[in-house]
């Protein structure tokens, strides 16, 4: 009689470790599933702004640099053409601290734009590599859900238990994600 | 298993140092036991149950390895003086950018602390006894020298040992050998200073005792005077394999086992010992400190004190994962 109330009482204490452990994995992948979602939504937020910013960053720096080309050619034209009075007023307008170089990349003022399209293309990186790996770990805590379900002595008592296998995430079969992205460099 | 080899050694120095000295007797119907003090003291005659040495030996370990315990990430990181990565600069912004991606995909609720090393030679550690505490420091010299996906695969080996609990493994075993090391230490005067009357004598009048006092005692003093060595040994073997499961999990964890195949050759390319990080961080590394001599002599002696296994051997277990093929010089090596 009491070896058996024993064996009762062990069976069910390992039931009530496998039924806490299924509950826990249930848990996990549904929280993993959320985080996809928080990563999509950062990258709906945060990519548009970003992108803005930047071009509104490039085109004031577009005008200047524009507007310093021209200033520059003036004053190498009005240099040329011998008009002192010309060449004065010209000069006026762009400092020429470093004689008569006519590499147009001198003097010109420093721009950042081009680090700010690197912050932004390694944001981009980074925005995607995250959702790519929420998507790994949500398939990852999948499996250990699934297979904790399906081994052994577990898969007797987890249906009993209501545990269902979950499904992994994946592309459909005719997704036009499947595709290789065409890069086009051309402008 | 290397591990509970370990407990089982440090119990038999332990529990010996107690049965032979300090009167512990499990068997307990030992009525005129005898045992002499180490200060040759009048013997007592009751045996006692509680395995005093042992214990003390124990709590003294443990004692001495908690403040690594509890202060471990702190003391580490001003031990190489490491700075927090500054997310204003390039490339550290980009690593911190790697190690929230990495914990993303370990699931880590709180991406560790970023940290970097001033110094120009490729290495990184992670240090913290769990996920919510931990950091992760990374060398200039890493940073300047790896691209991002190589970084990547750095970044999740270290993130493999957090989330294997790695560095709180370590510090136990640190605490064991410290433990070991007291035991031996006090066992060895014993032996020395209490060589009247020894226990083995007390087996003539012992009724319980079991004969085979003297040969055990015998082993265990053989046992007593290696200790440090065998422990050592020991810590170190638990050690490497960690390094091996943490390449394991750094390549699942970024499913490109190829990226950090070529940051460990970068890494060793790089023969420059890392001087900003001391031995006691030693064992917390992607690469030996102290410089590849030890990892590139494959001798017997320094593949049991090496903390990390030979590089060659990790890329090629790297290269298993990938479905490569070893090169013959690989093979050759091996």
């Amino acid at each position: 009689m009491i070896p058996l109330a024993i064996v009762l009482l062990v069976l069910a204490a390992w039931l009530v470790f496998v039924f806490n452990g299924l509950v826990r994995l249930r848990n996990q992948v549904a929280n993993a599933f959320r985080q996809i979602d928080v990563q999509l939504k950062r990258r709906h937020d945060l990519i548009p702004n970003l992108v803005e910013s930047v071009k509104g960053e490039m085109k004031f720096e577009k005008e200047t640099l524009e507007r310093v080309i021209q200033a520059r050619t003036a004053a190498v034209s009005a240099g040329q053409s011998g008009n002192a009075h010309e060449m004065l007023a010209k000069e006026g307008m762009l400092t020429q601290a470093l004689g008569r170089l006519f590499a147009l990349s001198e003097n010109y003022p420093n721009l950042k734009a081009n680090e700010s399209v690197k912050k932004l293309m390694e944001e981009l990186a980074h925005t995607e590599n995250q959702i790519g790996f929420a998507r790994q770990f949500y398939n990852d805590v999948v499996t250990k859900f699934n297979t904790a379900q399906q081994v052994f002595p577990t898969n007797l008592f987890a249906s009993m238990l209501g545990f269902t296998p979950s499904e992994l995430w994946e592309l459909p079969a005719d997704s036009a994600e499947r595709q290789t992205p065409k890069v086009n460099l051309a402008v | 298993m290397i591990m509970a080899g370990f407990l089982a050694f440090f119990l038999a120095i332990g529990l010996g140092f107690d049965y032979f000295y300090l009167n512990f007797d499990p068997a307990g119907d030992l009525a005129d036991t005898v045992v002499y003090e180490v200060s040759g003291a009048a013997p007592r005659q009751a045996g006692t149950n509680i395995p005093f040495g042992t214990i003390l030996a124990l709590l003294a370990g443990l004692g001495l390895t908690a403040n690594g315990y509890f202060n471990g990430p702190r003391m580490v990181l001003r031990s190489t003086m490491a700075r927090r990565a500054d997310p204003e600069n390039e490339k550290e912004k980009q690593f911190l950018n790697v190690v929230a991606e990495i914990s993303t995909a370990a699931g880590l609720a709180k991406p560790p602390a970023g940290y970097i090393i001033p110094d120009a030679d490729l290495n990184a550690f992670a240090a913290g006894n769990s996920p919510e505490n931990a950091v992760i420091a990374v060398t200039e010299g890493l940073l300047a020298t790896l691209n991002r996906e190589e970084l990547q695969g750095v970044v999740a080996h270290e993130m493999g040992h957090v989330r294997n609990y790695d560095i709180r493994l370590m510090t136990i075993s640190a605490a064991l050998m410290g433990a070991i090391a007291l035991l031996s230490d006090f066992a060895g005067r014993s032996m020395r200073y209490g060589s009247r009357g020894r226990s083995y004598g007390g087996s003539s009048r012992g009724s319980g005792r079991k004969g085979g006092a003297p040969l055990l005692f015998l082993v265990w003093a053989v046992l007593v005077i290696l200790a440090p060595l065998v422990s050592r040994i020991l810590a170190m073997a638990i050690s490497r394999q960690r390094e091996f499961l943490a390449d394991a999990t750094g390549a699942e964890l970024t499913r490109n086992p190829a990226a950090l195949i070529s940051a460990l050759e970068k890494i060793r390319a790089a023969v420059m010992p890392t001087n900003a990080v001391n031995n006691g961080v030693a064992h917390m590394c992607i690469a030996d400190p102290r410089g590849s001599l030890i990892e590139e002599r494959m001798g017997f002696a320094a593949d049991l004190l090496a903390t990390h296994p030979p590089m060659e051997k990790r890329i090629l277990a790297l290269k298993v994962m990938a479905y490569q093929k070893a090169n013959a010089g690989a093979a050759r090596g091996m």
